[in-house]
């Protein structure tokens, strides 16, 4: 693939307890390019977030290998905001500066215009307690962008919403992250969000997990999830998904 | 929505007026159970329906304590208790604080240690009187080792407990930073713990008065503890009524002091 700048080679990783040994995923491979949208779905429990926590490098695989374009960095963003409590939005947004030591004025200018544009500018001096769950979620999506990742890893970041909010959320995320041009890798296990987001969905199977499909969705980039799933071909694709998760 | 104040509702405004009214019969009747109780208790010691000699009563210890600050050694045994108690207390708080640190930081050594801090927990530390009278002298420095010794073990449990449960989930997110040990130490785990280590100072303050009035029992030249024993030994029960009075004032103030504490803390904390 051109421009690729993740790629999983055969992948196995396999997690030892007292109790036994558990296989995650067996011979697991796939690529992400560039600018990509992609949404990997599988049945729950199947190893969904190791994949994630592999690519972030905190976790090294048993068997396989995992390749990441030479100065590509990532930002991770869970299915709770995971805001600190005890800061302000604007403490919480800079942590990554702080934690990485990267917190010069130009990096925390940059972040700081980056909240103001997508509408955080009267909340920065706020605690998150005093924000809405939408809003403590996109405060979350700013914090990881602040230092300026390549790629994202969505950990479920909306199934901790109620369902109204997470359709409003689920848009406000996608069209922040087209704009600011990122590659992302979305895990769920909504087969719905998967379609509305994703340029490419990859399917998983059951415990240990490996591509069962992987499919181009083909829809305009600048369509929005919202109006995705009014599409004539949406329910066409959720009747191929959920029946290749069914296998 | 909240409404400001001139806007309220006729019902919101019967609503805080009764929240003030039950505020105030609260604290008025405090006052009189007070009042009420030591009344009844020098009216009774005053008529001699009950023997003021085994009772004592509030007049009474009054003038002890009028008859202790002529003679000039009221302020000296205060500060002979209260230093003690402060002496062990800020090295268990701090002592324990650090100890916990270093077991968070080490699973292994956690590990390692844990029989033993639990039988230390449940050692009552009183048995240890002796041996630290031997090693420490009969000076204050056994009370301050006393006192010590039974707030440490409480202070580090506590705080060892505040440290490991910090969310899991934030530690991960950290690490997706690139954070450190040290990191995730200074960013979350110390600031999320805070809660626990409020909460382990107003445990840790009645240990300390425990701690320095047990070890004046044991062994002391001076003290509130000092006079409570000596009052007993010589049957002056005005004296030991007339300590322990000071010492419920004494222990009062400082764990109000902790709360206060607590209150400026989470006021810039909020969760």
């Amino acid at each position: 693939m051109k421009n690729e700048i993740l790629r999983f080679e055969n992948v196995t990783m396999i997690y030892h307890t007292p109790q036994g040994e558990t296989a995650a995923l067996k011979d697991l491979t796939f690529s992400v390019g560039q600018g990509e949208f992609i949404a990997v779905i599988g049945p729950s429990g199947c190893g969904k977030t190791t994949i994630l926590s592999l690519a972030a490098g905190l976790i090294k695989p048993s068997a396989g290998r995992i390749t990441v374009r030479e100065g590509v960095t990532f930002g991770y963003m869970l299915q709770k905001d995971e805001l600190f409590p005890w800061r302000t939005i604007e403490k919480n947004i800079l942590l990554p500066l702080e934690i990485k030591k990267t917190n010069t004025p130009e990096n925390r200018k940059k972040a700081l215009d980056l909240a103001v544009k997508y509408g955080l500018g009267d909340f920065l001096s706020s605690y998150p307690d005093q924000l809405s769950g939408g809003m403590r979620q996109r405060a979350a999506l700013i914090r990881t962008l602040a230092s300026d990742p390549a790629m994202l890893l969505l950990d479920e970041p909306f199934s901790a919403l109620d369902y109204q909010t997470r359709l409003n959320v689920c848009d406000d995320v996608y069209r922040i992250i087209r704009s600011e041009n990122k590659t992302a890798l979305l895990i769920t296990h909504d087969i719905s969000e998967a379609i509305s987001v994703a340029d490419r969905v990859l399917v998983l199977s059951r415990r240990p997990a490996h591509v069962l499909g992987e499919h181009e969705l083909a829809f305009p980039r600048e369509m929005k999830p919202l109006k995705r799933r009014e599409e004539k071909t949406f329910s066409g694709w959720f009747e191929r998904l959920w029946r290749q998760l069914n296998v | 929505m909240k409404h400001k104040r001139e806007n309220f509702s006729e019902e919101h405004l019967l609503y805080l007026r009764k929240l003030k009214r039950t505020d105030l019969t609260v604290q008025i009747s405090r006052i009189l159970l007070l009042v009420l109780l030591l009344g009844v208790w020098e009216l009774l010691a005053d008529f001699e329906i009950v023997n003021p000699f085994i009772t004592s009563s509030p007049s009474r210890i009054c003038t002890t304590i009028a008859s202790l600050y002529r003679e000039g050694t009221l302020f000296y045994h205060i500060g002979v208790t209260l230093g003690e108690t402060l002496a062990g207390f800020a090295i268990a708080v701090v002592g324990g604080y650090l100890i916990a640190l270093v077991l968070w930081w080490s699973d292994l050594l956690r590990k390692i240690l844990e029989p033993y801090i639990v039988v230390l927990n449940s050692l009552p530390k009183i048995a240890l009187g002796p041996l630290i009278i031997i090693w420490c002298g009969t000076g204050s420095e056994a009370i301050v080792a006393i006192t010590v010794l039974i707030g440490i073990i409480i202070a580090i449990m506590n705080m060892l407990s505040g440290f490991v449960s910090t969310d899991k989930n934030k530690i991960l997110l950290l690490q997706s930073m690139g954070a450190g040990k040290l990191q995730i130490l200074q960013k979350l785990v110390i600031p999320s713990s805070l809660p626990a280590f409020i909460s382990m100072l107003k445990i840790n303050v009645g240990m300390a008065w425990i701690g320095s009035i047990m070890g004046e029992y044991i062994v002391s030249k001076a003290g509130l503890g000092y006079l409570i024993v000596y009052g007993g030994q010589v049957f002056k029960l005005d004296l030991v009524m007339a300590a322990t009075v000071i010492l419920c004032l004494l222990a009062g103030v400082m764990y109000f002091l902790v709360v206060l504490l607590e209150k400026i803390a989470v006021k810039n904390d909020r969760r």
